[in-house]
């Protein structure tokens, strides 16, 4: 049987690059990078070289650039950082959006219990936040803007240079969680006004557990870990090297076939929503334009999201849905909710998120076997004959 | 999460699917909005459930509940179907992750709907054989 991975916004084969570079700072220059030592310098020099490699794909300079553990530290420390700088300004209002990672949210959830306020903007139907609302949100209070630059589960890509320019001009502070984005789509942190950007090593090639965050120089948050003085004292903890050394050469790799990736993989998607939209009562979640290459996402009414895609393993494709089951929870994604999806439709939910490493081939098999399954799931399922019946009256 | 190969089994080749035509018990609990509905159809003669069939539109665990909860209920007298118990479900099935329990409660409810159907349906108040079924209300996704 044939399997298909496509599952690359959950997670990201580590490229072979990557391993190759990565793996002498394991077992030949392991050296501590605060060590003076020779094997010592050379992880030092290695850090160096992977710090300017990720400044150089977001336009960055490379005293801004500092790693930390993934994505989600890096969204904790910009949000709580701003939030503290803020406050000491008698601050306490922040602006995000309705449908941001949890990484995102749940620090929200957690400042507002500290007495910060928060707005949580709307998402429109196209799954994208308007720039109107962003600036009637902010007011003398605001002192932080975080808005996701891609969205994990529906790909839409929001206007950050138009928000980034909207910040900067009202003096507010203005971070992206950029995860889903870094490597898939060009991004200059200094054209588009970012004063903050999360990024994420295991999305795009490198290995799980490296991230980064930008920080724009001047803009001094508080630690959020305390300890030795590793990233300029700035994020304590020994450097995970090989980690580090593989984000390097991942973004470096992504970045100079960003271009000619986004155009493969963009074709293969549009392949797969052709093909999958042809399956009556389904639709496409979120803008087709202003999406993420690799990312497709439809509900198909009357089946669940979990018996879905553990019938595409079954078949060998790996897959992710955003219902209910799926979520650990008893509602369905916040996000499908958040584009007014009613519930029974958005328990029906396909994620799949290709990268360059997919083929025409992967795409026609995943086409030749989900009408099949989703006929099944319907054949057996009281809610289609719901939706059957009511369009005959 | 992780599901036991016995729910695994029952989801990939579930058994009694489908409808009766001429079943004279259906129940259905559940509802679109919490992502899970069980329709049974049970075919009683002489207080003995002769056939049952179901169709059920929800997760994993949720499809294999009803395919395992028909297997014990097939063949059965009425008195031992109302025995059935969710907790008797989940062994059957070599447990459920503690968030999918309430798959095996629906499980045993839409059987104790499609009795009361049954009764009903000859003009007997199922309420005291059967017992009260929980009206399925979107709060009611977390039993």
């Amino acid at each position: 049987m044939r399997y298909v991975y496509a599952d690359n916004a959950a997670t990201t084969p580590v490229s072979k690059k990557v391993v190759e570079a990565i793996l002498p700072y394991m077992t030949e220059h392991y050296g501590n990078p605060s060590s003076l030592y020779a094997i010592g310098q050379t992880a030092f020099s290695a850090v160096d070289k992977a710090r300017e490699q990720v400044a150089a794909a977001l336009g960055a300079d490379k005293k801004e650039i500092f790693f930390t553990s993934g994505g989600s530290e890096a969204d904790n420390w910009a949000i709580r950082g701003a939030a503290a700088l803020g406050a000491k300004k008698g601050k306490k209002h922040l602006i995000t959006t309705k449908f941001e990672h949890h990484a995102v949210l749940h620090t929200m959830a957690a400042l507002e219990k500290q007495g910060f306020t928060v707005t949580y903007l709307d998402v429109y139907e196209d799954g994208l936040v308007r720039t109107e609302d962003v600036e009637k949100a902010i007011t003398d209070e605001t002192c932080l803007v975080t808005i996701m630059y891609a969205n994990n589960e529906i790909g839409t890509v929001q206007p950050i240079a138009e928000i980034g320019k909207i910040c900067k001009d009202k003096g507010v502070l203005f971070h992206t969680d950029a995860v889903q984005a870094v490597g898939h789509i060009a991004i200059n942190v200094k054209e588009q006004n970012i004063d903050m950007l999360s990024l994420s090593g295991h999305k795009f090639h490198a290995t799980k557990g490296i991230g980064a965050l930008y920080c724009k120089k001047g803009l001094r948050l508080p630690n959020l870990i305390e300890g030795g003085a590793q990233e300029s004292g700035r994020r304590a903890g020994t450097e995970n090297v090989p980690g580090i050394v593989g984000l390097g050469v991942a973004i470096t790799e992504m970045c100079e076939n960003i271009e000619e990736n986004a155009k493969k993989v963009s074709a293969l998607r549009d392949r797969l929503f052709e093909g999958a939209s042809k399956i009556s009562h389904s639709r496409i979640n979120g803008s087709t334009e202003k999406r993420l290459p690799g990312n497709f996402s439809m509900c198909f009414e009357g089946v669940e999201g979990e018996s879905l895609l553990l019938m595409l393993d079954m078949n060998g494709i790996s897959a992710s849905s955003g219902s209910a089951c799926t979520s650990g929870s008893l509602d369905p994604s916040h996000v499908l909710l958040s584009i007014g999806l009613k519930h029974e439709v958005a328990h029906g939910s396909l994620r799949l998120s290709l990268s360059e490493n997919n083929t025409v081939e992967d795409v026609d098999y995943i086409l030749s076997v989900l009408p099949g399954i989703i006929d099944r799931l319907r054949s057996m399922s009281p809610l289609w004959d719901h939706i059957v019946e009511n369009e005959k009256q | 999460m992780q599901y036991s190969e016995k729910v695994m089994e029952h989801f990939a080749n579930p058994h009694n699917v489908g409808e009766i035509p001429d079943a004279n018990g259906v129940g259905e609990i559940g509802n679109a909005k919490c992502g899970d509905i069980m329709k049974m159809f049970l075919k009683i003669e002489n207080d003995i459930i002769v056939d049952v069939k179901f169709k059920t539109y929800g997760c994993a665990s949720a499809i294999a509940t009803s395919s395992i909860a028909t297997d014990m209920i097939k063949g059965q007298p009425i008195s031992e179907a109302l025995k059935l118990t969710n907790k008797a479900v989940v062994e059957a099935l070599d447990g459920l992750p503690a968030v999918k329990i309430h798959c095996s409660v629906l499980a045993e409810q839409a059987i104790k709907a499609a009795l009361a159907d049954y009764y009903k349906r000859q003009g007997i108040d199922p309420e005291p054989i059967v017992g009260k079924i929980e009206e399925h209300d979107h709060d009611a996704c977390h039993i």
